[in-house]
């Protein structure tokens, strides 16, 4: 399992990190949105996985190293959020710039090679 | 005991964000309402600030061991819960953002804030974001409260909108979302290795690692060293900011001014931190001294290179950021204290800058900036007609026009660091600690190449003010004198005051920073102040007392 994950986390930071270098706005944001698919499942990585165990317990009567971490999720559900929400700001500036500018070209202008 | 002291720390971050989600409730034509509101809660934001750096001090009300406030919120013991931390160094950085911000604020009141919807709020939510980054005592929380104050930003960044500024906070906004990204991952990598989030807990636990897992986290410090070099400004990772900080709104611009500190604190707290446990290299190691020096290159020549007062201005922000980086990248703590205050004067003296020169531009008829330059690169002054001079001669030079001259001298004068104001304290004590360092073993080379870079680029920055305060003043044949209104002049007049006040008080205030630098010097204090309230409570009233009787009647 761990590394069907490790390669997804991979395969969609890379596609991320390829888009965001691309010129167009639109590209941007999808490499946007799967560096945050990608940041997001690493965070929830980082809390060990495990299957089929219980996030929280009492250590008086359990061993916590049997159990699955719950502070990633706590984590990863900010991170959604925050990025969900700087995702669809960032679609406004996007949609403002192109009306402005009449290109989708990041920086506002076509360049000519 | 008075509950307005045992919650001090919390004051900066709860006070701009009630004020906001009021704002939120007032319809778009109640500004008096709104305007009322920022006033009384920047105004008590200066207060709680200024009764923050008593209690850390150890004067006043609360006292605090060691200087070091903890609140622990919803009363969590620390390691677990949320802390918000007030020591020596936060108290600082929040006394500043708040003079700073005040001033941005009632400059915007004159005209900016009608601009567009919605500025007081975010002008405040950003307000909570930066006091709150100053004061988090975890990572995570370091991370919320920094796209809080980013994700305002991005807002005030837009205001006033057009095309020019919307293409610049793309750039902005793409940059540093992807910073966030960076930050997200070595925040992830951290809590995966040590098993915390709280900066106290973590400097103890790095030291128990073992060697796989410390060469992990140091690459994870260098991901995050990486972070918040992007929001300092570090050379090459600082290309977004001259457009961003060049296309502001002057009062956003000003108070953007603290923004790059923001990254510089997020260094220098965790740096101190993991001081112990032999930082890795972004945090005040060996590659934080040559990225000082090639900021500081990057941003004298920018300022050199550029035509445009608010360039120069944009521009002055990396030069400052470099110095700090180079500074603060020398061994030893001894440049901490100067550069502490370099910090405070520069900030003061760009944001007043800032502001000045949005004034400035409006005394330009339209398109001499454009004609200065083609003037300068044609030599067609000779061309200009002779009798020009005797016109000229007796002519009343207007008040607002001498103010904002002599302004913009001691702006210049500040941020160049040229006696007789605090940047010349500034730059001559750290250059004097610097030779200091020197005698304890630090590189030869290194201390001479800090001194020869800061002087050039000191002389640099003079000739760039030099010349562009030709241009704004000597140069324009019409100028239209600006009608000043009060709550324009009065801000930069404050900050200008402010800098001279730093330059009377200059022992005292060095004394304090001097502290500063110790208590950064020995994180013991701060892992002992934060973690020993584990099991206490931060209020004493609700205690369970030691017999087992709750503390109530």
């Amino acid at each position: 399992m761990e590394w069907i994950l490790a390669l997804a986390i991979g395969v969609l930071a890379g596609s991320g990190v390829w888009l965001l270098l691309r010129p167009r706005t639109f590209q941007f944001i999808m490499g946007l949105v799967l560096m945050a698919y990608a940041v997001n499942l690493f965070i929830f990585a980082m809390g060990r996985l495990r299957l089929d165990a219980p996030p929280v317990i009492d250590p008086e009567w359990a061993d916590p190293a049997l159990y699955a971490d719950p502070l990633p999720q706590a984590l990863v559900l900010t991170a959604i959020v925050i990025g969900f929400a700087t995702t669809a700001l960032f679609l406004v500036v996007l949609l403002a710039s192109r009306g402005m500018s009449h290109t989708d070209h990041v920086d506002g202008e076509e360049h000519q090679p | 005991m008075n509950p307005w002291f045992d919650n001090l720390p919390a004051l900066p971050v709860l006070l701009p964000l009630l004020t906001a989600a009021l704002m939120l409730l007032t319809r778009d034509n109640q500004r008096p309402v709104r305007v009322m509101l920022g006033a009384v809660s920047l105004g008590l934001q200066v207060l709680v600030a200024l009764a923050l750096i008593r209690a850390t001090q150890g004067i006043g009300r609360p006292a605090w061991p060691d200087g070091v406030g903890v609140y622990l919120l919803g009363n969590w013991p620390a390691p677990f819960g949320i802390v918000l931390v007030a020591d020596r160094l936060s108290a600082l950085m929040l006394g500043l953002s708040a003079v700073l911000g005040t001033c941005a604020w009632v400059y915007a009141t004159a005209r900016w804030d009608r601009a567009g919807r919605h500025f007081h709020p975010l002008f405040l939510l950003q307000m909570m974001g930066l006091n709150g980054a100053f004061l988090a005592g975890d990572l995570f929380n370091l991370f919320v409260f920094f796209e809080i104050l980013l994700t305002a930003s991005y807002g005030l960044m837009l205001h006033g909108s057009g095309k020019q500024r919307v293409g610049a906070a793309l750039h902005y906004i793409a940059v540093n979302l992807i910073a966030s990204f960076l930050l997200l991952i070595a925040i992830a990598l951290i809590y995966g290795l040590t098993g915390t989030l709280n900066l106290a807990d973590l400097a103890v636990q790095v030291q128990q690692l073992n060697q796989a897992d410390r060469q992990l986290f140091d690459s994870a410090a260098a991901i995050l060293g990486v972070a918040f070099l992007i929001k300092a400004a570090a050379w090459p990772l600082n290309f977004w900011l001259p457009n961003a900080y060049a296309e502001a709104c002057a009062p956003v611009a000003a108070l953007f001014a603290i923004m790059t500190k923001v990254g510089i604190y997020a260094l220098l707290r965790i740096g101190s931190l993991l001081l112990p446990a032999d930082a890795p290299a972004a945090f005040g190691g060996a590659w934080m001294f040559p990225a000082g020096i090639a900021t500081l290159i990057f941003g004298t020549l920018g300022m050199l290179a550029s035509s445009q007062a608010r360039r120069i201005a944009a521009y002055a922000v990396i030069t400052s950021s470099g110095t700090l980086f180079a500074a603060l990248g020398m061994p030893g703590a001894t440049l901490t204290g100067p550069a502490l205050y370099y910090l405070l004067s520069s900030v003061l003296g760009l944001g007043a800058l800032f502001l000045l020169l949005e004034l400035t531009e409006r005394s330009q008829s339209f398109g001499a900036d454009m004609l200065a330059i083609t003037q300068e690169a044609f030599e067609t002054d000779e061309s200009d007609d002779t009798s020009l001079s005797e016109q000229v001669v007796g002519v009343p030079f207007p008040a607002a026009m001498a103010f904002l001259g002599l302004s913009f001298f001691a702006c210049a004068l500040i941020v160049v660091g040229l006696p007789p104001l605090s940047g010349f304290v500034a730059k001559f004590s750290l250059l004097s600690a610097a030779l200091r360092t020197a005698e304890y073993g630090a590189p030869d080379f290194n201390v001479w190449l800090l001194v020869a870079v800061m002087l050039a680029s000191g002389m640099a920055s003079l000739l760039a003010f030099v010349r562009s305060g030709i241009r704004l003043f000597w140069i324009p044949e019409d100028l239209r004198v600006p009608a000043l209104r009060l709550n324009e002049a009065m801000p930069i007049l404050v900050l200008m005051l402010a800098a001279i006040a730093l330059t009377l008080r200059a022992g005292s205030v060095l004394d304090y920073l001097e502290d500063t630098a110790w208590y950064l010097n020995e994180p013991i204090r701060y892992t002992h102040a934060v973690l020993d309230t584990g099991l206490k409570n931060s209020k004493p009233t609700r205690l369970p007392s030691a017999d087992g009787t709750t503390g109530l009647p």
